[in-house]
């Protein structure tokens, strides 16, 4: 049989990679590492340059494909492209991003592979071959057994660190060609949300405002607070029910799951299904003005006090240490 | 223009503090409050809202697990659905994504043989398993292209819709032939409550249960057998260390000491 190789998948999307796929490559070189096979990147879309770059960041060779048919995300092109690349490397291990676009092509590809698919996943062990993920909304941490020879797995975002990138770094750079067959979806547009704003995905830091913030005039503190931090900006279910923010700043069980290093919570209670999408921060800084809610409980840093007296002295402190003239 | 939809739901815990069974290493949900996993309640609702906008559609709710599971059906059919199937028996047990997906699929083709089946529904993840990669698995073993994350369904006639699909960085506006599998998220709707007159339909429903046999799986490609990963054991994960609490005799003097300690702790 032939050697088998760790596979990345780096979905480029508007034309660029995304921080996670070098936290792929992370994943993927450590597990390439332990079992001495081959780390192979199949970009997605992309140039021969952006290739060359995943060959600096770790991998030993890298596929590309390009063309029309996969400049936007197409779950079946793009699966058809994936499924080529598998063909011809025979992964051990398949890794995706665990984006919208990472899960639909992770579905596709198990199926067609006949392998076991594991999403979200925080930790990966060579030796066994098992890998964790959070089931129950963070109450538990499943370990999962494949029983394949092919194990696709989505990382989540933020777990691993983004493997560096070192000039010079050699490796082969391949094109795969690509003839899509016939799809029954077809790209029309796409529509930027809300242009210059962090993605809550990959932010390091967080600054999320619940139903404390009081209405949507509240969230231009959180804003102001997010952008003196250089965070993004999230927000509670309450908040987005109350229609204070759009959806897509939700955190949580119906919303989105967040790893940041900093999560600062300010007016959240901290519900079970608030605290299902970032309980896994490395810090949580709570600003409440109830000491006992669970918010105040899981936090690293808690502050009792009304967020909206407090919240202008933490930003005109922090511009006061960075040197910046307080506004009167 | 009629329509024929299916909707895939599931019955879960209601409750995300579930124990874990010190024997087997594995959840224990038994004797715990099951109901329709809340993310289906958004694909039901979507459904019905197709059904009435367009006379003559159907809905069929479709939901796999043990018989008990007849309650998510006729919860469905309180929404508005108009027909559940159960898909149930020892074969069907005990299977992960892969296989429960490969079942239901079987089904949506014997479904779509007696009529054909225009659009698959089903919601953004369950709060049990949390993978959402059920709908997409169904999608592809179907071989029908889909999308998840879709957040509104602008327009569909009985060869294509346009949906706006959620990614992370914006929204993206495709165009699918049906049939096609929709994976929907919180912001496309506002899910109803049971109305007087869906529990009364619901009460009367017959529910038909399809074995492994009625979907001409093979043993080894259904349930446990059939399945290509396996939850070895689960556990909580380790508690938060203790924090520190910051106050100072003013809200000037906390603010302070508040920035002073991430400064400290290199968190800005
Ligand atoms: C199926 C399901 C899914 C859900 N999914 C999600 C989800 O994805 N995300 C989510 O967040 N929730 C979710 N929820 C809702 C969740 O249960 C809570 O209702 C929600 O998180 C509460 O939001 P909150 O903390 O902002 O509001 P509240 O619980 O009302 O808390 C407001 C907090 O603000 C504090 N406060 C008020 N004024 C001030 C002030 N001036 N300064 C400082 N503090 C102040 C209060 O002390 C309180 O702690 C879900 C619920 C269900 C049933």
């Amino acid at each position: 049989m032939s050697q088998q190789k760790i596979l990345v998948v780096a979905l480029m999307q508007r034309g660029a990679a995304s921080p996670a796929t070098y936290e792929l490559l992370t994943a993927g070189r450590s597990l390439a590492n332990a079992l001495k096979q081959p780390l192979v990147a199949f970009q997605v879309g992309g140039t021969a340059e952006s290739a060359r770059e995943l060959v600096e960041r770790g991998a030993d060779r890298v596929l590309w494909s390009g063309g029309a048919a996969l400049q936007d995300f197409n779950d079946e092109l793009h699966a058809q492209a994936v499924l080529a690349a598998a063909a011809q490397e025979k992964p051990s291990w398949l890794l995706l991003p665990a984006s919208v676009a990472g899960r639909s092509l992770a579905c596709r590809v198990a199926v067609k592979l006949g392998a076991g698919l594991a999403t979200d996943v925080n930790e990966i062990d060579p030796a066994s071959g098992t890998v964790k993920r959070s089931h129950y909304s963070g109450n538990l941490q499943a370990t999962m057994e494949f029983k394949s020879e092919v194990r696709v797995v989505t990382v989540q975002g933020m777990v691993f660190p983004q493997a560096p990138r070192q000039a010079g770094r050699s490796g082969e750079v391949a094109e795969l060609a690509f003839a899509p067959a016939a799809a029954g979806m077809e790209f029309l547009s796409f529509q930027a949300e809300e242009a210059g704003e962090i993605d809550l995905g990959g932010a390091e830091r967080i600054v999320s405002g619940g139903r404390g913030v009081g209405g949507p005039d509240g969230f231009k503190l959180i804003r102001d607070l997010a952008h003196a931090l250089g965070a993004a900006v999230a927000a509670s279910r309450a908040a987005v029910d109350s229609g204070w923010i759009p959806y897509r700043h939700q955190v949580g069980l119906t919303g989105r799951t967040v790893r940041p290093k900093l999560y600062v919570a300010c007016g959240i209670s901290g519900q079970i299904q608030h605290l299902a999408g970032m309980s896994t921060a490395g810090s949580i800084v709570a600003i409440n003005m109830d000491p006992e809610c669970p918010m105040m409980q899981q936090a690293t840093i808690s502050v009792v006090g009304d967020m909206f007296e407090l919240i202008p002295l933490v930003i005109a402190e922090i511009k006061k240490r960075r040197g910046a003239p307080v506004a009167a | 223009m009629a329509l024929n939809i299916v909707v895939c739901v599931k019955n879960t815990p209601s409750t995300l503090a579930v124990p874990v069974d010190a024997a087997t290493g594995l959840p224990k949900t038994a004797g715990l409050v099951f109901a329709m996993n809340p993310f289906d309640e958004y694909a039901v609702e979507e459904a019905v809202r197709i059904k009435e906008k367009n006379p003559g559609t159907t809905v069929t709710a479709l939901a796999l697990g043990p018989e008990s599971d007849h309650a998510v059906l006729r919860d469905a059919i309180s929404r508005g659905c108009d027909a559940g199937v159960l898909l149930s028996g020892p074969e069907l047990q005990g299977g992960d994504a892969f296989a429960i997906s490969r079942a239901l699929a079987a089904a949506i083709k014997k479904l779509n043989g007696q009529k054909p089946v225009h659009l698959l529904l089903f919601g953004k993840n369950t709060n049990d398993d949390n993978s959402g990669t059920v709908g997409g698995q169904v999608a592809a073993w179907l071989d029908w292209p889909g999308a998840l994350s879709v957040k509104k369904i602008e327009s569909i006639d009985e060869s294509s819709a346009v949906l706006w699909r959620m990614m992370e960085d914006g929204v993206d506006k495709v165009k699918v032939q049906l049939p096609a599998a929709v994976g929907t998220v919180k912001e496309i709707n506002e899910p109803r409550v049971p109305s007087l007159r869906g529990k009364m339909a619901a009460k009367k429903a017959s529910i038909p249960t399809w074995t492994a046999a009625d979907l001409a799986l093979k043993p080894e490609d259904a349930g446990a057998a059939g399945a290509r990963v396996k939850l070895a054991r689960s556990s909580a994960p380790p508690p938060r260390p203790a924090g520190t609490r910051i106050a100072g005799a003013t809200a000037a003097q906390t603010a302070e000491k508040l920035v002073a300690t991430l400064v400290e702790r290199k968190l800005i």
